[in-house]
């Protein structure tokens, strides 16, 4: 092997490697430099016996210790689980208003409620159950298919106009676009609608609607166009407008009918998370029994 | 009178002989950056400070010790330790006193106090929380006793680190270390005590089902002990603590402190039996006063920043004065002041009441004040109101609002407490809680020391489509006792 270049001002060997003139010094690693990486060697022998290392054919060298990130997790989400379990346990067993009698089941329900009704609900109805258009406010006593516990898990569990043999359904025609009525006489009924809930309206477009009315809503909605909970036809007396209080939302929902739906959640939820849910909602809503016939309405 | 003692000027040599601590010190002076440690062997002394800074000792060891053992009945399956900070349960318990997380203030107040009362006794009477009560001095000095049991006393010591390594120095010297460590060990396992049911916890810490935070505070006090009460000592006081710079500014020259009477002992010098005292101070230089300081120095030097005010070497002094038949006190608690007065021939006044000390009792006084007034009115039940924001208000179909709110209620007491809430400052206001029984006033019975969420909704008549905000408030009564929490009624019409 022949002698390595010196370099001239520091005495030092050369690797031999040049790049544009640029000379590298064959200096020795610092002491401790060395030390970590012989450190390092050892502590990489002593890894491979304890922990998974080689890849193999079939797999790989699972070491003594059987370290399993995978199975942590598992053993983790199990343990998860059953804590959940004992939560659920209580909601399940407990009726709707004994969660929301005891105190302790009914925080319980309200935070289980709050984070699914966050992730879920809110979407639609609000962070804070406020409805939009088009989206029922659930904080107030207007209920289109019953406020009570019983009621709101019910509706929770088979949805609203979904595939649910017992889904909640009514069905509105869209007398303008299916062609059943001329825009004059929709917008004759608009007119009527507004004079139902004691705003001023034209009486000429009112008198000239009455028998429209009576032959195409007054079946559902009533005569008294207080509506029937049990066909879903909302109250049309009251200050509570779905789609829109405005005379074009009221013709538009006539003319073109839209008819929301809501999916069934019983499908997606375990039964004491419906339960939960129910609570939060009727507990939100301000709780007890609220009625939704309001004092007879005359007809106009 | 003010008397400005000049310590930025170099004192001029003495002229008497040089003391060994003087000479060890001249040859460890900084060469470089660092300050080599001059080892110190305290001679052991007898005398009434030492008695009472033994007597100190052990009552104050035992008081740590005993502690965490006292029980105190508690209901329910509250813990039944007298003193306890339960970071699990969220609470400090001081006997018949539970304060929660959000009492810290209380701690913080205790801290204030504690830290005035120190103000005021270092300026009327030095530093004696260094002396006799601070941990680094009580557990150095039982370090150094434990040091004496196995090497003997300082000329023992001195001889014994001198000598070459022998079987009787390698089993003094490690019987030593070992006891130091067991000591530290013990101190770390008492203070751990303070966080958990004592009883359970010394059964699980040995099978090793204690929490891991059990075992790391207990490693670091048991290390902390022995590094700073064996191998640091003074170095602590001298280089990492504080206190010793800021004490500077509550002395002043009224503060009583170990004082070297120079009007008396000066000129020093070696003294025969033969001859008399006339025309010389009452100090014979026997350097008994730096050979039993545990900090090595010299306290004919004056007030200095490594001067813990132990008294040790008052005693040493006294046993050398009665010995040459002269009166006690050559060193004694004193001021500056009185030893400047006799200097210059005047009678030496001490004056306790002082401004600096007036301001300091003055605001112990006004603290201590605010912390027993803010004790007794401490609700027993402590009630916070958040209004729903989202939505702020529902309006109804008769045209009446509805407010949510959910009350936080917290009963700090132990028992179930039956409350009665009502709503003030919107009329027909009408109040309900979900799952509660109706009834005006709303009546809630409140669990013991939890807090309680209850939600609760206002409905009140409105005037018609007109938006606005009211104040109102909950009054919450209990016992006797009614507080009032201010709120505030949203109100218009629904949105849609």
């Amino acid at each position: 092997m022949s002698e390595n270049e010196r370099d001239e001002h520091t005495g030092v060997e050369t690797t031999g490697h040049e790049w544009d003139g640029i000379k590298e010094l064959d200096n020795p690693l610092p002491r401790w430099w060395l030390w970590v990486f012989y450190a390092c060697i050892a502590f990489s022998i002593v890894y491979w016996v304890l922990m998974p290392a080689w890849p193999g054919l079939n797999g790989f060298t699972p070491g003594i210790l059987n370290q399993s990130d995978r199975a942590d997790v598992m053993a983790e989400l199990s343990e998860l689980q059953a804590q959940r379990g004992k939560g659920e346990a209580l909601l399940v067993s407990a009726s709707l208003q004994q969660i929301e009698a005891d105190p302790d089941l009914q925080a319980h329900a309200l935070a289980v409620g709050q984070s699914v009704f966050g992730d879920n609900c809110a979407s639609c109805h609000g962070v804070g159950g406020g409805g939009a258009p088009g989206y029922p406010n659930l904080r107030d006593d207007v209920w289109l298919w019953g406020g009570s516990l019983e009621e709101i898990e019910h509706t929770l569990l088979v949805g609203i106009r979904t595939t649910h043999p017992e889904t909640r359904m009514s069905q509105m025609p869209a007398f303008g676009r299916d062609g059943l009525l001329p825009s004059t006489q929709i917008a004759d009924l608009t007119e009527y609608v507004v004079a139902l809930s004691g705003r001023e309206a034209d009486p000429a477009a009112v008198a000239r609607a009455a028998p429209l009315f009576a032959n195409n809503c007054a079946a559902c909605h009533m005569p008294n166009g207080v509506g029937n909970r049990d066909l879903g036809a909302p109250n049309l007396t009251d200050r509570e407008w779905l789609y829109g209080s405005e005379r074009t939302a009221i013709n538009g929902q006539i003319a073109n009918a839209r008819n929301g739906v809501m999916p069934m959640w019983g499908n997606r939820f375990s039964p004491g998370v419906i339960k939960a849910l129910a609570v939060y909602i009727h507990v939100n809503a301000g709780g007890g029994e609220p009625s939704i016939v309001p004092a007879a309405a005359p007809a106009p | 009178m003010t008397i400005i003692i000049d310590r930025t000027r170099e004192r001029p040599a003495p002229s008497g002989p040089v003391s060994v601590a003087e000479r060890q010190r001249e040859k460890a002076r900084p060469k470089g950056l660092y300050q080599a440690r001059v080892p110190i062997y305290p001679k052991l002394v007898h005398g009434p400070w030492r008695w009472l800074k033994w007597a100190l000792l052990i009552g104050m060891l035992a008081i740590y010790y005993i502690t965490p053992w006292i029980r105190w009945e508690r209901p329910g399956g509250l813990p039944d330790q007298a003193v306890l900070v339960d970071f699990a349960g969220g609470r400090f318990y001081f006997f018949m006193i539970q304060l929660w997380p959000q009492e810290v203030y209380f701690i913080t107040g205790l801290l204030v106090m504690a830290a005035l009362a120190l103000f005021l006794v270092t300026a009327l009477f030095g530093r004696l929380w260094c002396g006799y009560a601070c941990p680094q001095t009580v557990w150095t000095d039982l370090y150094i006793h434990i040091e004496r049991l196995f090497e003997g006393d300082r000329n023992a010591r001195m001889r014994l680190d001198a000598a070459p390594m022998s079987f009787d120095k390698l089993w003094r010297k490690t019987g030593k270390h070992a006891v130091w460590i067991g000591i530290g060990f013990g101190t770390g396992g008492a203070w751990i005590f303070y966080f958990h049911d004592a009883p359970t916890l010394i059964r699980t810490f040995w099978v090793g089902a204690a929490p891991m935070t059990a075992y790391i505070s207990c490693a670091i006090l048991t290390f902390t002990t022995y590094v700073f009460a064996g191998h640091m000592r003074e170095q602590v006081c001298i280089y990492m603590c504080p206190w010793p710079r800021i004490q500077g500014a509550m002395l002043d020259e009224q503060s009583f402190q170990v004082t070297y009477r120079s009007d008396r002992g000066e000129p020093r010098g070696p003294h025969k039996k033969a001859e008399g005292w006339a025309g010389r101070g009452d100090c014979i230089d026997c350097n008994q006063c730096v050979v039993v300081c545990p900090m090595g120095i010299d306290i004919r030097n004056g007030s200095q920043l490594e001067c813990i005010n132990c008294g040790l070497c008052i005693d040493a002094c006294d046993e050398i004065m009665d010995k040459v038949e002269r009166p006690r006190g050559l060193i004694a608690y004193d001021t500056d002041a009185a030893v400047a007065a006799r200097c210059a021939g005047q009678k030496s006044k001490h004056k306790l009441v002082r401004p600096r000390t007036l301001y300091y009792a003055g605001a112990l006084v006004l603290v201590s004040g605010l912390m027993i007034q803010g004790f007794r009115t401490r609700e027993e039940i402590g009630v916070h109101a958040l209004r729903d924001r989202n939505p702020a208000y529902v309006q109804l179909q008769d045209g009446s609002v509805r407010n949510g709110y959910t009350l936080k209620i917290a009963n700090h007491g132990f028992e179930t407490a039956s409350i009665e809430i009502r709503y003030s400052g919107i009329p027909g206001a009408v109040l309900n809680s979900p799952g509660q029984p109706a009834s005006n006033p709303l009546v809630v019975q409140v669990e013991p020391n939890r807090v309680t969420p209850l939600r609760v909704f206002v409905t009140a008549p409105a005037a018609e489509d007109e938006e606005g905000s009211e104040e109102a408030a909950f009054s919450i009564r209990s016992e006797n006792r009614t507080q009032v929490v201010p709120t505030a009624f949203e109100y218009g019409s629904s949105p849609q």
